[in-house]
């Protein structure tokens, strides 16, 4: 992280105004403290995150169109910058890389040695962390580096990044975070936040240090003071967005719900239209599952162990000798979407799920998380299994 | 006779049994003693007697053409060998084989059924007895049935 | 030094096999050693991680004493690609490890109690640590009880262990088999079966279960007709593992990590998930 100098403290928590272009000195300062920078970028009909150099890149003027099972780009009457909701990108993907080499080994005359990856050479610079997203790495926080064993790779690349918020001035349709208590605005877990201020000829950023290492950097931009009336149209953007939510999930006593009705029929039904295509847990930012695949040289004198994401959705994750554990569609919707909202309580104290959309976005058919639990809740008590019917007179 | 009562309603298979029920079943019982390698009785023969081990082993078997038997129970003291009786056509499935010196009561299955058509009392009280090994059995079949330490797949 | 210590969690040590006993047609035990260093204390019923170079990595439970510091033994089944190659191993092969791992049978918990160890199939590799800690401490427990049963008498493990078991005065051993010939002389019949052979007493008892999932199910429900609480029954998990760390979600028995929770797991914690289909 940069190094805090010149009294940053004084910086902390205070309100600055960024003027749009100045956004560039920000990507510029990140690069000069040494930090590879990524944000969003509008490729192949989509939000996606990636290497961020010149502001130009950004995608000015777009935002996005979400349902369940839909999602188009479409233009904006303005030219903001961050306009649109999440897409089929997370962060997750540089913390907790979809494919990474865990190390090596090569065999010697005593047998063989281990040789572990060496750490991340870079430091990642995220710009453009939504709150549900924040959340999301806090939660993979506490999955990766919360218990007795640590996720070292993780671990490295986690605690050399430096986080960009922005407070969203657009829900998605498919967004539900206000519900989960996670969003719209960037309360913690940043070294800077920006809400995107625009209109008329105006076109700021509201900007406030989250870190000694977000005020350092602040107090190197050309920023101006903020007055009361920036305060109050920020509050606003964050306010307008919480109120046009996509969607809304009600939490209360979800998690009982969900792990006292295993056999709800709900689930056959839900499993009649799933494809176990896995897209959820590949696009859902908290999703952390993996598997490891071994190889060998030819010679044999070589081996590597890579890990890739993985997904409860495939009949591989629960094999054991003879056969899967879940081999139905049935059972592993229901582990996936029990173990979000309901075990992930138990596991790490907090839900799974940030509300941010993207299961119901890309699922294929258009399943929709909020839809299900709210399925079961219309009727928890109904019989999983059919236990006969009373005609009364024969 | 009296020890005969004494010793039969000492076995577990009638444990807090009415004594007036003891005493009308010991007319049904007669003392026997099996050594090892003997047949307490084959497949197909009528089963007109069951058996209450009273010490010993007896192992239930299966032969299969072309392997040795297969032994799939073994029944020792405090147990009940044979439920062929119970039921028409009232022959025996398996054989009994005795493994071990064994030492059993013989109750005389026509004179049971006999007295359980006459006293439904009688006749309900064998049944509460009889009616949990048997169910037990059935169970332990099926779990043998599910192979649950084999290979799965081969 | 301690071998285990490694900043990753995910590396793997090397570890030369010293001995190989073969125990059935498809089974072997494993003495290991490290290349550097000592092994570490374990607790009975954890596991470890074997690697087989090149091959893969699987969870195999340590079925040696825990007061044998010399040494890890591990009993292995032959089943597929991994274990297949860790079973072939031969003296001099060096293996990658990584543990132990997870929970541990409450062999200190269960003091003062009469204790029921309950094994089904290769399920008493991963009891034996157990066994024989209470046997090293039987002073400690009221009646001590070995109940074992397995596919056949060829598949069963440790004979010579069990036959001097079997001599002791302080413990009594059960075993049985599902199918067997005449030449066998001991019991047929299902493991369930064995629970009213021994002396115990229900109210003061702890029971340790290993075996496959099925077995376990039968058993507890012979235990609970027996008058055995579930809290005081413990059974040993087998799910799907690929970190042991509780980092890759593939072990996942409804909320417990079978991996980090586990694989021991009390029985009243678990019973409505077992009893289920698909967790
Ligand atoms: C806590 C624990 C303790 C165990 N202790 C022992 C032991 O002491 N001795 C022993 O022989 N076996 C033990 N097993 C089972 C052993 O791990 C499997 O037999 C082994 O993983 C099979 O791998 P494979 O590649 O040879 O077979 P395959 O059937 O080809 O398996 C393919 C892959 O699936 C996974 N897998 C398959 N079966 C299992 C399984 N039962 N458990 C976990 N993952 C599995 C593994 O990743 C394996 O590499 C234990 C399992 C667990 C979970
Ligand atoms: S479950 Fe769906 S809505 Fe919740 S965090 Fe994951 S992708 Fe987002
Ligand atoms: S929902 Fe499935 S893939 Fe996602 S973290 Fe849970 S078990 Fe893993
Ligand atoms: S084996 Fe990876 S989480 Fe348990």
């Amino acid at each position: 992280m940069p190094e805090p100098r010149t009294q940053p403290s004084v910086l902390l928590g205070a309100r600055v105004l960024l003027p749009r272009p100045a956004l560039q000195d920000l990507i510029d300062a990140l690069a000069a403290c040494g930090f590879e920078v990524i944000g969003p970028r509008a490729r192949d009909g989509a939000i996606v995150y990636d290497r961020l150099r010149r502001i130009e890149e950004l995608p000015a003027g777009w935002t996005d169109r979400q349902d369940g099972g839909t999602y188009g780009l479409e233009r904006r009457s303005d030219a903001a910058l961050f306009g649109y909701a999440v897409g089929p990108h997370s962060w997750k993907q540089f913390l907790h890389p979809p494919q990474e080499r865990l190390w090596r080994a090569r065999r010697r005359e005593d047998g063989f040695a281990i040789e572990p990856e060496p750490a991340p050479p870079s430091r990642l610079a995220f710009i453009g962390v939504r709150a549900c997203e924040l959340h999301a790495i806090a939660i993979q926080d506490r999955v990766f580096m919360g218990g007795a064993h640590k996720d070292t790779g993780y671990e490295a690349r986690r605690r050399g990044a430096f986080v960009v918020a922005v407070n969203c001035g657009t829900a998605g349709g498919t967004c539900f975070c206000a519900s989960m208590e996670t969003g719209p605005r960037a309360e913690a877990g940043f070294d800077l936040a920006l809400t995107e201020l625009i209109g008329g000829t105006r076109h700021d950023f509201l900007m406030e240090a989250g870190s000694e290492a977000g005020a350092a950097l602040l107090a190197g931009l050309p920023t101006r003071p903020a007055g009361a009336a920036d305060i109050a149209a920020a509050e606003a953007v964050v306010a307008r967005t919480a109120a046009s939510m996509g969607r809304t999930m009600d939490t209360v006593g979800l998690k009982s719900l969900l792990q006292d009705h295993p056999e709800h029929p709900r689930w056959d039904e839900v499993a009649s239209r799933c494809l176990a295509c896995a897209n959820c847990t590949m696009v859902c930012p908290t999703c952390f599952c993996t598997t490891v695949t071994d190889h060998t040289d030819l010679a044999g004198q070589e081996a590597e162990r890579v890990r890739h994401w993985d997904s409860c959705f495939t009949a591989d994750f629960s094999y054991i000798h003879g056969g899967s554990v879940r081999s139905s569609t049935k059972s592993r919707y229901r582990q996936w979407m029990t173990h979000k909202l309901a075990h992930w309580i138990d596991q790490f104290g907090t839900s799974g799920c940030v509300g941010c959309g993207r299961c119901i976005t890309w699922c294929p058919v258009g399943i929709d998380i909020t839809a299900e639990a709210a399925a079961i809740r219309a009727d928890p008590a109904a019989h999983g299994t059919k236990r006969g019917t009373s005609h009364g007179n024969p | 006779m009296e020890t005969l009562e004494r010793l039969l309603l000492g076995h577990p298979f009638f444990t807090d049994l009415d004594p007036a029920i003891g005493r009308i079943l010991v007319g049904c019982a007669r003392n026997l003693r099996f050594a090892p390698g003997e047949f307490l009785f084959r497949e197909n023969e009528p089963a007109n007697e069951f058996f209450l081990v009273r010490e010993g082993n007896v192992a239930l078997e299966l032969h299969v053409p072309g392997r040795p038997p297969l032994v799939i129970g073994t029944l020792g003291a405090g147990e009940i060998v044979g439920a062929s009786w119970l039921v028409p056509p009232y022959r025996w499935n398996f054989d009994a084989r005795a493994v071990a010196a064994t030492r059993a009561f013989g109750i005389d299955a026509a004179c049971l059924r006999d007295k359980c058509e006459a006293d439904h009392h009688l006749g309900y009280e064998m049944m509460k007895r009889l009616l949990p090994v048997m169910v037990g059995r059935m169970q332990a079949a099926r779990q043998q049935l599910l192979d649950v330490y084999g290979h799965p797949g081969t | 030094m301690n071998a285990s210590v490694a900043p990753d969690p995910m590396l793997p040590q090397p570890w030369r096999v010293q001995a190989v006993r073969r125990e059935t047609a498809d089974v072997v035990s494993l003495d290991l050693v490290p290349l550097a260093g000592a092994p570490m204390p374990f607790k009975p019923g954890q596991f470890n991680m074997l690697y087989a170079f090149g091959i893969g990595e699987v969870p195999v439970s340590l079925s040696g004493d825990p007061a044998d510091a010399s040494r890890f033994v591990h009993t292995v089944r032959a089943v597929g690609a991994v274990s297949g190659a860790i079973a072939a191993a031969t003296p001099g092969t060096v293996l990658g490890l990584r543990g132990p791992f997870g929970s541990a049978w409450p062999v200190a918990a269960a003091a003062g109690h009469d204790i029921l160890i309950i094994a089904g199939g290769l399920g008493l590799a991963p009891l034996r640590p157990a066994i024989y800690h209470v046997l090293a401490n039987s002073e400690r427990f009221g009646r001590i009880a070995v109940l074992y049963g397995s596919r056949g008498p060829a598949e069963l493990l440790f004979h010579d262990e069990l036959a001097r078991w079997r001599g002791r005065l302080d413990m009594e051993v059960e075993i049985t088999v599902d199918h067997a010939d005449p030449s066998w002389h001991g019991r047929v019949g299902v493991v369930p079966g064995l629970i009213d052979k021994v002396a115990f007493d229900p109210k003061n008892t702890v029971a340790l279960v290993c075996g496959p999932e099925v077995m376990i199910r039968f058993t507890v429900a012979g235990l609970r007709a027996a008058g055995v609480a579930d809290d005081h029954v413990h059974v040993s998990m087998e799910r799907n593992m690929k970190c042991a760390v509780g980092l890759c979600g593939h072990c996942q028995f409804g909320p417990d990590f079978v991996c980090k929770d586990g694989a021991v797991l009390a029985y009243d914690r678990i019973a409505a998930r077992l009893a289920a289909r698909e967790i």
